[in-house]
């Protein structure tokens, strides 16, 4: 077993899950399984092989770019709304679970 | 004329004639929703009021006589991961529930702005998680052709409406198969287009370097058709291509003698049913009497794809879900009484099991002290798996394989065991791994009626050459040839 209940317990914090009895105990053995089954990987060398975190950068752009040149073509300059106004206040509230109208509230962060 | 079966062209040019209006394919077409849909479950939220504004405004179109754009009048259907302005948008998850986007996803503006009329929202695995669409948390779909059958997924909803005549095309989402697979599963056509060629503006984030947008239609013309409206950069996604859009549709008039087909042994190993694979091969066969040279390729790396696939995704997945937090717009637990407990309850109760469990594989393939053990030795992998393709094109126009290894399997079947589950995208998920481009088609049917996919992988940026490979597979299908 690779995964033991306090590393199921160490990432949920990670995640910010809490998750119940159960739910840790069928994680437990669902990543355990996975994780298990993922181990082929190591069957391959891969010290002199380059991460690949992306497709964008490999194809699509000139051969004769490198490095950020190839993202070239995303970039812009640096301006207040400089693809689209930012959404209005109302709007960027809309969805909030609570908001006072003019900030998104919380349940109190720092106790005294 | 039976409104709910014609094509994008015959729905078009039937409301530019004024043989039937926009208005009366839309309500037909919520007529088939309303009689089909109890049982499949294809559709989550339906927007009759913008559907039927935008019928108007193209009937008054056709009444002053205007040419109407490509999708004029023509009813589709969103999954529901794409944001639609004022319509709600749910991801198939219960912690967007009420999430009420303020601006459109870039390839459903420019689906509407080429006349295309939105009738509403396709359920989806949670989060696009899942090949059954089991994962939804608000009611699984049903396979049109044997409603004891899943769909597929995740894209399960969009494949249904297609197949069953809700929608004429319908726009799904790919990051492992979720495109191709239930395309195969319903028996419709389903592409997946190159990594981007088209926007994700406003698609809800699942795994960023393998998310794609792309069609689902009855037809291949149908398919191209709509890549040609919602492909070609735009400045609101930083990945997608400054890339000129060739004419899909012209191109598919092209002929194939003398294209080179890759076939790879690795994709019709063990695993692989019988049934499928006969039909696969007959359709091989059917491509080389169209003048197709079928030229064996190898893809060594294949059986490594699923392990590569699972720790990217549910890596990248752990992170872009980081948002869900119950602060913006995401559900809130009730009853918190500190903004950590807000966050954990929230999300505990606002996501399923499935998307808990890609959260918790991702978050620990992250963590310090196995990050070099599993995300990047997934990365390097991958370098392998896209190098597999790249040596084979040099060879090879298009490579040919089964879409998925078995028919649409039962509901239930493979719900209980996550492994068997992620095994039903073994051929598909390559393609989203190597950023190349892929398209399934349906292939004749099982001893059970059930439809198989045919699945055409091509080039980077190259669609042109598996839209025309699909289209010609299709035309001889049909001729019975």
């Amino acid at each position: 077993m690779k995964v033991t209940e306090k590393d199921v317990a160490y990432v949920a914090d990670l995640a910010n899950l809490e998750l119940s009895g159960e739910e840790r105990a069928g994680m437990l053995r669902d990543l355990n399984s996975i994780l298990d089954y993922v181990e082929r990987l190591n069957e391959l060398d891969t010290t002199k092989v380059e991460p690949m975190a992306q497709v964008s950068d490999r194809y699509g752009v000139s051969q004769s770019q490198q490095g950020s040149e190839r993202f070239a073509y995303a970039s812009r300059e640096d301006v207040i709304e400089g693809l689209r106004k930012s959404l209005p206040q109302e709007a960027a509230l809309a969805n909030a679970p609570d908001a006072d109208g003019t900030f998104f509230r919380v349940p109190k962060v720092i106790e005294r | 004329m039976e409104i709910t079966q014609l094509s994008i062209e015959a729905a078009r040019s039937a409301v530019q004639e004024r043989k039937t209006t926009a208005l009366a394919l839309a309500e037909g077409h919520y007529a088939q929703i309303q009689k089909e849909d109890g049982q499949i479950g294809a559709f989550l939220t339906l927007c009759k009021e913008r559907a039927l504004e935008q019928a108007d405004r193209i009937d008054r179109m056709a009444a002053e006589g205007k040419p109407l754009p490509p999708l004029g009048g023509v009813p589709v259907a969103i999954k529901d991961v794409m944001s639609t302005r004022g319509v709600r948008t749910t991801a198939g998850s219960k912690i967007l529930d009420k999430f009420i986007p303020p601006y459109d996803c870039t390839a459903v503006a420019r689906l509407e702005a080429a006349g295309a009329v939105v009738l509403g929202k396709t359920n989806c695995d949670e989060f696009a998680m899942g090949s059954s669409n089991e994962n939804s948390a608000f009611h699984p779909v049903r396979n049109p052709r044997d409603v004891s059958r899943v769909p597929g997924g995740s894209s399960g909803g969009s494949a249904a409406a297609v197949a069953a005549d809700m929608a004429v095309i319908a726009l799904g989402s790919d990051t492992g198969g979720s495109i191709r697979q239930p395309a195969s599963f319903c028996g419709v056509v389903g592409l997946m287009p190159t990594y981007g060629r088209v926007s994700r503006y406003g698609l809800i984030a699942f795994a960023s370097s393998l998310d794609h947008i792309g069609p689902l239609a009855k037809t291949v013309t149908d398919a191209a058709i709509v890549l040609q409206t919602i492909a070609g950069r735009d400045p609101m996604d930083a990945t997608s291509a400054d890339m000129a859009v060739p004419n899909y549709v012209a191109e598919l008039e092209k002929p194939v003698r003398g294209l080179k087909l890759g076939v790879a042994k690795e994709y019709f190993g063990d695993g692989l049913d019988d049934e499928v694979r006969h039909a696969v091969e007959l359709a091989i066969d059917k491509l080389k009497g169209q003048g197709c040279e079928v030229v064996p390729v190898s893809l060594p790396h294949t059986g490594y794809a699923i392990p590569t696939y699972y720790l990217i995704a549910t890596a990248e997945a752990s992170s872009n879900l980081a948002r869900y937090d119950g602060v913006r717009y995401s559900y809130r637990a009730g009853g918190v009484k500190s903004l950590s407990e807000m966050y954990r309850r929230s999300r505990d109760e606002g996501f399923g099991a499935e998307v808990k469990r890609r959260i918790m594989l991702g978050t620990y393939a992250l963590s310090a002290g196995y990050y070099d053990a599993y995300y990047l030795k997934a990365q390097k992998v991958r370098t392998l798996i896209t190098r597999d393709f790249e040596e084979a094109f040099r060879k090879v126009d298009a490579i040919v394989t089964p879409t998925s290894p078995t028919a649409a399997f039962r509901l239930g079947e493979k719900s209980s065991d996550p492994l068997a589950m992620y095994l039903a995208d073994i051929y598909t998920v390559t393609a989203d791994l190597a950023g190349i481009p892929g398209i399934s088609i349906p292939c004749g049917r099982t001893r059970e009626k059930l439809p198989i996919g045919l699945q055409i992988l091509g080039k980077h940026f190259d669609e042109s050459t598996i839209l025309r490979v699909a289209h010609a597979y299709e035309r001889a299908a049909q001729a019975g040839s």
